[in-house]
């Protein structure tokens, strides 16, 4: 069996997940575990989703290497190319399977957190296609440094409103977004963006992600002459891009890298606690108020992680090292100069990481997960960079 | 079976034929230990203090500003429990606080640091039924009663399981959404509550949009009580402790009739 196998009936990987949500919601959680079972087993709902992520969001990804980089740092580096996606973002790949499902549930209405805005514009545009109303929270730091996002948002028609409770970034926006579907659980289907928030969240968006890892498997025996990645490497926010890829190379000795920044980092500084629905590792004060994380990257800027990264981090099957903020932004021009590829922010991080570790990894196949573009975060960097 | 103190004051009062007023005050908030005590004075028959969270997603602006404050003037748990201690108000005390403050300090604990403080239930809004043993474990070994949920949307085979799991009361939720101040009564309000009382003995308490006096009588005309939230919260942080007793003087006065 699959390190990654199905959590226990009560939504556990090991000793993390669960479903620690209002009263009011256990009947919509218990309905739409029910309804993804159903769907997930079903041919008819699986080739629709396969038809729209192959003629709609433009599946498979490519996998490009890297021989520039490759060459500077000593490594053979290869990209799975979710950069490409329709959206410009690994986030489409969740979105599409859950708003089929929400469709099929007869829900007319998508609610959506965000943080880089990737997942809230991937959420506008299949609302969008499928002929339902989204609203997305995003906090209102969030909304001042992706405000491309927030356009492009509008412009599919959605509604973005920006919360200005706690620290104004994404788990604030989660907060938010869990408030509206305890009010209008009835019509409302609420778009969860990452491997994060109640049972069968973590599960059901890991499962709708399965594919960047099933594919890149292929992809890199094909190239590799059928052996695997040394390393698998990948940012880690809640996590849905990480358990993605990580998904195609569990079960090899492929080691799996989740990369946080230093300013979010719920595996390396957090212990376990409950917020959003799961128990998972969590930044914490000394009674248990959550901590404000604080990173560049609007889409990592989270105190949390998915519960099945806790898992594998307990278990000693990935790891989870931090970059900081200033290694990210070398690494983010790095990329562009090198390859000709802008990255965003957050998958930057991954990137880093790579660069500093490069020495001890010499000749060694690394396979980064590229989990979007770089435009979104242009404006940001023409700051910073001045 | 037998109860622990608030059910049993419950039961009793209830069956003498006096409705159950329960006014949830944030705990820390500038004068929120006078705001009891003029409760207290005022006919309430509990008090609910919140313990201020970070993410507190069951409530609206309200309470979220009011637990804001708090916190941002260093209130922590074990600050309250401290100050909870002095009250002796003779009426039972209870918290509302997210798991996530019983699950940080240990279920074990939580449940001592609440005895000591002379806080006799809790009531824990992100803890449904099916996460709920380790916690009740605890606390019904220390005494601590758990006030359970319900909600407009369970099944009518789930509020029975929730019902037994009770001490204290059942919360039966009044509507679809978090705290915070409504116009009018939602007709969920009365339609749960009445549900409730079909199935249970436990006294039933209608919070969660009870919003005035008038909307407290409408919600006693099929409850065995109110708890209100935001609607005291925002008096105290308006008009001060005196404010709070004025209001809950009315309220005894509306739904006693
Ligand atoms: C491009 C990109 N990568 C990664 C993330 C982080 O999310 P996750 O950790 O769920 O992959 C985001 C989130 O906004 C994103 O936009």
């Amino acid at each position: 069996m699959s390190i990654m196998a199905e959590p226990s009936a009560e939504g556990r990987f090991g000793e993390f997940g669960g479903r620690f949500v209002p009263e009011t919601l256990v009947p919509a959680c218990q309905e739409l575990e029910a309804a993804f079972r159903e769907a997930w087993a079903d041919p008819l709902f699986r080739a629709e989703l396969h038809q729209l992520l192959k003629q709609y969001a433009g599946r498979p990804s490519i996998i490009t290497e890297c021989h520039n980089l490759g060459r500077k740092l000593g490594i053979r580096l290869i990209l799975k190319r979710e950069d490409l996606n329709h959206t410009g973002s690994h986030k489409i790949n969740n979105v599409l399977g859950q708003a089929l499902l929400a469709k099929r549930m007869g829900k007319t209405r998508l609610v959506a957190e965000t943080g880089a805005g990737q997942h809230g514009v991937a959420s506008a545009t299949a609302a969008a296609l499928l002929g339902m109303s989204c609203k997305v929270y995003m906090g209102a730091v969030d909304v001042e440094r992706q405000a491309l996002n927030v356009f492009r948002m509008k412009l599919l028609g959605a509604e973005v409103e920006a919360v200005h409770s706690g620290s104004r970034t994404l788990k604030d926006a989660v907060n938010e977004a869990m408030r509206d579907w305890v009010a209008t659980v009835g019509e409302t289907y609420y778009c969860l963006g990452s491997v994060m928030g109640p049972h069968p969240y973590p599960w059901m968006v890991r499962e709708f992600h399965r594919v960047i890892g099933d594919e890149a498997s292929a992809q890199c025996r094909e190239l590799l002459g059928g052996s695997d990645p040394d390393f698998i490497v990948a940012c880690v926010g809640g996590g849905s891009n990480a358990m993605g890829i990580f998904s195609g190379f569990v079960d090899t000795d492929a080691r799996l890298i989740g990369v946080e920044p230093a300013g979010g980092a719920a595996v390396g500084r957090g212990m376990p606690g409950v917020v959003h629905g799961m128990r998972s590792y969590l930044m914490q004060d000394e009674y248990g108020q959550v901590q404000e994380a604080h990173s560049i990257s609007a889409g990592l800027d989270y105190p949390g992680v998915g519960p099945e990264h806790s898992y594998l981090a307990s278990i000693g099957r990935a790891e989870y090292p931090t970059v900081t903020d200033a290694e990210v932004i070398d690494a983010f021009q790095l990329m562009a100069r090198s390859e000709g590829i802008i990255p965003a922010l957050e998958c930057a991080h991954a990137m880093a990481w790579i660069a500093r570790e490069a020495p001890s990894m010499q000749g060694k196949v690394v396979l980064m997960n590229l989990s979007g573009r770089g435009d979104k975060d242009v404006a940001q960097m023409m700051e910073i960079l001045g | 079976m037998t109860f622990g103190r608030m059910e049993t004051e419950f039961r009793a009062k209830r069956d003498a034929g006096r409705k159950l007023l329960v006014p949830y005050i944030t705990g820390g908030l500038a004068g929120w230990q006078q705001a009891i005590r003029a409760a207290a004075d005022a006919g309430a028959d509990a008090i609910e203090i919140g313990i201020p969270f970070s993410d507190p997603v069951m409530d609206g602006p309200i309470i979220q500003e009011a637990s804001q404050r708090a916190l941002e003037s260093g209130v922590t748990p074990v600050s309250i429990f401290e100050e909870a201690r002095e009250l002796e108000v003779g009426i039972p005390l209870a918290v509302m606080c997210y798991y996530n403050t019983v699950h940080h300090a240990g279920h074990e604990r939580f449940a001592y640091q609440l005895l000591s403080a002379g806080i006799s239930a809790a009531i824990v809004p992100d803890l449904p039924l099916e996460e709920s043993g380790p916690w009740c474990i605890a606390a019904d070994a220390a005494g601590i009663e758990t006030v359970m949920l319900a909600a407009p949307t369970a099944p009518d085979e789930r509020l029975p399981r929730v019902a037994a799991r009770a001490r204290g009361f059942v919360y039966s939720v009044g509507l679809l959404g978090v705290t915070g101040e409504r116009a009018s009564l939602a007709a969920s309000a009365t339609a749960l509550a009445r549900r409730l009382k079909a199935i249970t003995d436990v006294p039933v308490l209608v919070g969660v949009g009870v919003s005035n006096a008038e909307q407290a009588r409408q919600a006693c005309t099929v409850a065995d009580g109110v708890i209100q939230g935001a609607s005291v919260v925002r008096r105290l942080m308006d008009g001060g402790p005196e404010a709070v007793g004025d209001y809950v003087a009315e309220v005894r006065a509306a739904i006693q009739h």
